[in-house]
């Protein structure tokens, strides 16, 4: 048997679609259905959740937590987790403000204007940097993804708001005269009707399908997390992809802050506090895996609309914002709940499937093939 | 029931358990059908069979794990229904699986009474547990203080502490599921002695391995398992090595002789003084000074015991670890410096031992398992490409005979011998000069092994590969290897060309010879 015309088995192939099965689609599509779900709940409650200008405001909302989860995405797939990223966007945003207030160089006597696109590879740089001593920490110096990302947490919020001296930077439209007007145009605006958050948001959403489904790169990082030690003795620098995917959540973190003061037209340090949570939401609600290994983008877009579309529902029909936090939890637990009921459902399938192995299998392939032949029969009685 | 007297020297070999037309299936597929199994009391009953024949399905219905699709287990005389394993416990059955169930965090005697401690008036009664682990320890011979902690145990001492916890719950059956796996051949003989001791006190035995002649120095009774059936039973007396092979697969099997026919090209693979610092005991060397050459078309196997150093210096070779001192030439280039993915990419390559935890990513597919090592060759500037996946992938399933539903399949679906070629694959497909395998035939069934060893013979003839495996069955050494090299304690110990006997082998290894 050399039947390799389906070859698209766990992450690559959902990231399209790939071919579909009722069954496969009702548990994987539980994020969609749910959104599904929020609309038309919300549709009945609200005449004016249904309409396309709700949709858009809406979705520049959803575009930070989506970017915010992207990242997320990259790290959990590794078997890693980063809780700096609502800090790194609430200091990107800050340093963003700071540069668009003038940098100035006391020696020389002279006031500096970066213009826009300066100031967003520079604050993408910075974003870069916490990453990398996330990343550095964690995979040359062992120190727990845990605790290293929750040292810059504290670190990167710590940062933004000596910075400012916990005040808010409110002047960031720049002007004409100094050159570094466009900040607006990175969440604020609109381009063909659509905030350009979404836009940033759908261009790295593709960036990310690219790199995981297309690349070594993706390869590599879906290896990493569902065995680190297998794929180090297969030849993947395991280290580098591991500082790789903390940059990148890092980078992620900032685009989100550039977007979200550009929102606000304002860059307060105290901006983001808590996202990191909600970006881990998202990914969960996406079905991947905290253990690594297992997700993808689809999934995690999908959940950051859901938590999205959710929270803005509920404050447009009124709801107490206590009650949002309220609601918000219960989504993410029955979220998961359902992820362990799939998994666990997998897991008597396996028992009945694999004598040995104790290690959850991969979902597409397992419910794809129907338990038949002969490789099943021997796998089922392995002794 | 009067058949079934307590009387031990009456009872003796007199049937306790039997399972009785003994069926499961899993949907469609017939793991066991109608299979009659009987224990006897105070003997050994071996269970033999193939992966997948249904030893180990046999063996989980036994104790309670699952339970018949049809068909009946009598307990003394009286049909029994297990629905959990504290059932088929509280009954005097228990199971020790392959991979051992201890705490290892825990010391022995809090794992001996997990689940079970003693409380007493001021919570748990820790002296009293001490005594009783003690004493278990004892009977056991096999005085270990009941307060080390297990992970500080050696795996055959883990493995009588498993044993220490059957017996503190009063088992009278104990279902032992491939112990000898890992151990040394002393750690062996420990187990086997302690297997002697438990018939002497009654207790009745099931033993599933796949180390053959091994299972044939203890057991009294041998029950072959084929495709779910059971294909022959027969006491210890009445039969011999030969009649369990011919059993299990149905046919003679051999594992291959050297390849021959051939010009061996030069010493591809040089290992100069390869030194190997001990993680746990500083200035102890897991490998001492060993020089290795092997040639272009060459295989060599390296036998030695557990904890010999075979394990750490493939490692080291192939790029993982620290290497203390020595080096090692490839075509005569020091690759010393080199990570592992650039020794791939030089073409060395290391299948490793333990495939679950080393070789396979259980949340790939097959074919990306497969693809894993050799990205780059269907790499273009930054993007895969697909089509040319599937020729590596569809390459590699058909060069070494993956029996799967696709390259799409889960790897959990597949056999352990499938599995292994699986890995073997991998390494493969990045078109290696020299590969290094750690145990290829650890786990996998005879005619698995006997394929495994076909391919590499192969390799070696067909495309000059050098080949270097390692194994603990000495039966394997004598296969198709050009040479043999054994190691002990960390050196080289002895080395020799094809004519050697297994005695030889045996005695170089520091192996007490088995008489």
């Amino acid at each position: 048997m050399s039947d390799v015309s389906q070859d698209n088995g766990n992450g690559r192939g959902k990231l399209f679609g790939g071919d579909f099965d009722i069954k496969r689609a009702l548990l994987e599509g539980r994020a969609f259905f749910a959104l599904i779900a929020i609309i038309v709940i919300f549709s009945i409650l609200s005449p004016v959740y249904f309409s396309t200008s709700n949709f858009l405001t809406m979705s520049s909302h959803v575009a930070i937590f989506g970017l915010l989860s992207l990242g997320m995405l990259l790290v959990i797939l590794t078997g890693g987790i980063d809780l700096s990223v609502g800090s790194t966007l609430g200091l990107a945003g800050v340093f963003a403000g700071f540069l668009m207030q003038g940098v100035s160089f006391e020696i020389l006597g002279v006031v500096f204007y970066p213009p826009v696109w300066v100031v967003v590879i520079l604050t993408c740089g910075l974003g870069a940097l916490v990453g990398a001593i996330n990343g550095v920490l964690i995979a040359y110096f062992k120190v727990p993804a845990f605790v290293a990302t929750l040292g810059l947490l504290y670190v990167a919020r710590g940062v933004a708001l000596l910075m400012t001296d916990g005040l808010t930077y409110n002047n960031l439209g720049g002007s004409p005269e100094l050159g570094n007007t466009g900040f607006d145009w990175l969440g604020f605006n609109r381009l063909l009707g659509v905030p350009v958050g979404v836009w940033v948001l759908a261009a790295v959403a593709i960036l990310c399908v690219l790199a995981l489904s297309r690349t070594p790169f993706g390869r590599w990082v879906y290896s990493t997390g569902g065995n680190a030690r297998a794929a180090e003795l297969s030849g993947v620098p395991v280290k580098r992809v591991q500082v790789l995917v903390y940059v990148l959540s890092g980078i992620c973190a900032a685009i989100a802050g550039l977007v979200l003061s550009s929102q606000l037209t304002s860059a307060g340090p105290t901006a983001g506090t808590t996202y990191e949570l909600t970006a881990i939401a998202g990914v969960v609600i996406g079905g991947a895996a905290l253990s690594g290994g297992r997700g993808n983008v689809r999934g995690t877009l999908l959940g950051a609309f859901v938590i999205g579309f959710l929270s803005d529902g509920l404050v447009i029909i009124g709801v107490s914002s206590y009650w949002q936090t309220v609601f918000t939890g219960a989504v993410i637990i029955l979220a998961v709940l359902l992820n362990s009921i799939q998994y666990s459902g997998r897991k008597t399938q396996q028992a009945s499937s694999d004598g040995k192995t104790t290690s959850p299998q991969s979902e597409s392939a397992t419910e794809r093939s129907p338990v038949s032949g002969s490789t099943a029969g021997n796998a089922g009685t392995q002794s | 029931m009067s058949e079934y007297v307590t009387n031990q020297e009456e009872a003796l070999g007199k049937v306790i358990l039997s399972a009785r037309n003994i069926a499961k299936s899993f949907g469609n597929v017939h793991a066991l059908k109608a299979v009659n199994f009987d224990v006897h009391y105070g003997q050994v009953t071996t269970l033999f069979g193939e992966n997948g024949a249904g030893k180990s399905t046999l063996m989980k219905i036994l104790s309670g794990v699952m339970q018949p699709s049809s068909g009946e287990i009598v307990l003394e005389g009286e049909p029994v229904r297990f629905s959990s394993t504290t059932e088929a416990q509280r009954q005097g059955i228990s199971i020790i699986h392959q991979e051992l169930s201890l705490a290892p965090n825990l010391n022995v005697r809090d794992n001996v009474f997990m689940g079970r401690e003693i409380v007493g008036k001021g919570g748990v009664d820790y002296t009293e547990e001490s005594r009783q682990t003690r004493q278990l320890m004892e009977e056991l011979n096999e005085p270990i203080d009941p307060l080390t902690p297990v992970e500080d145990l050696r795996l055959g001492q883990q493995q009588i502490v498993e044993i220490a916890r059957a017996l503190s719950i009063n088992s009278r059956i104990l279902i032992m599921d491939e112990p000898t796996s890992a151990l040394s051949a002393s750690e062996v003989e420990v187990l086997f002695r302690v297997i002697r001791d438990l018939k002497s006190r009654g207790v009745s035995l099931v033993y599933i391995s796949h180390h053959l002649e091994e299972a044939l120095t203890i057991t009294d009774h041998a029950v072959v398992l084929r495709d779910g059936r059971m294909t022959a039973y027969a006491a210890r007396a009445e039969i011999d090595l030969e009649w369990i092979v011919r059993n299990m697969v149905g046919e003679n099997f051999d594992l291959g002789s050297p390849p021959d026919g051939y010009a061996m090209g030069d010493a591809v693979l040089s290992i100069e003084g390869v030194t190997v610092p001990d993680a746990s005991v500083p200035g102890r060397a897991v490998v001492d000074d060993v020089s290795l050459s092997v040639r272009a078309g060459e295989i060599v196997c390296i036998y030695g015991l557990m904890g010999a150093g075979r394990t750490e210096l493939l490692e080291s070779v192939a790029g993982r670890g620290d290497m203390a001192a020595g080096r090692v030439l490839l075509h005569g280039e020091n690759i010393s410096r080199l990570s592992i993915a650039e020794r791939i990419e030089q073409g060395l390559v290391l299948v490793p031992e333990d495939r679950q935890r080393d070789g396979l990513v259980q949340t790939m597919s097959v074919g990306e398992n497969l693809s894993l090592a050799s990205i780059g060759a269907f790499t273009k500037g930054l993007l895969t490409s697909r089509g040319r996946e599937h020729h590596v992938v569809r390459d590699s399933i058909s060069n070494v005979h993956i029996k799967t539903d696709g390259a799409a399949a889960s790897i959990g679906s597949l056999s352990g011998g499938n599995q292994q070629k699986v890995v073997i694959g991998k390494m493969m497909a990045t078109h290696p000069r020299v590969v290094l395998l750690d145990e290829p035939s650890r786990g996998i069934d005879i005619g698995a092994k006997a394929e495994v060893f076909r391919l590499l013979s192969e390799g070696a003839a067909q495309q000059g590969l050098a080949v270097v495996f390692s194994t603990s069955e000495v039966g394997e050494c004598l296969s198709i290897a050009h040479r043999i090299v054994v190691m002990s304690r960390g050196r080289m110990a002895a080395e020799f060309g094809v004519d050697a006997t297994k005695e030889e082998i045996m005695a170089a290894s520091g192996e007490a010879v088995v008489a």
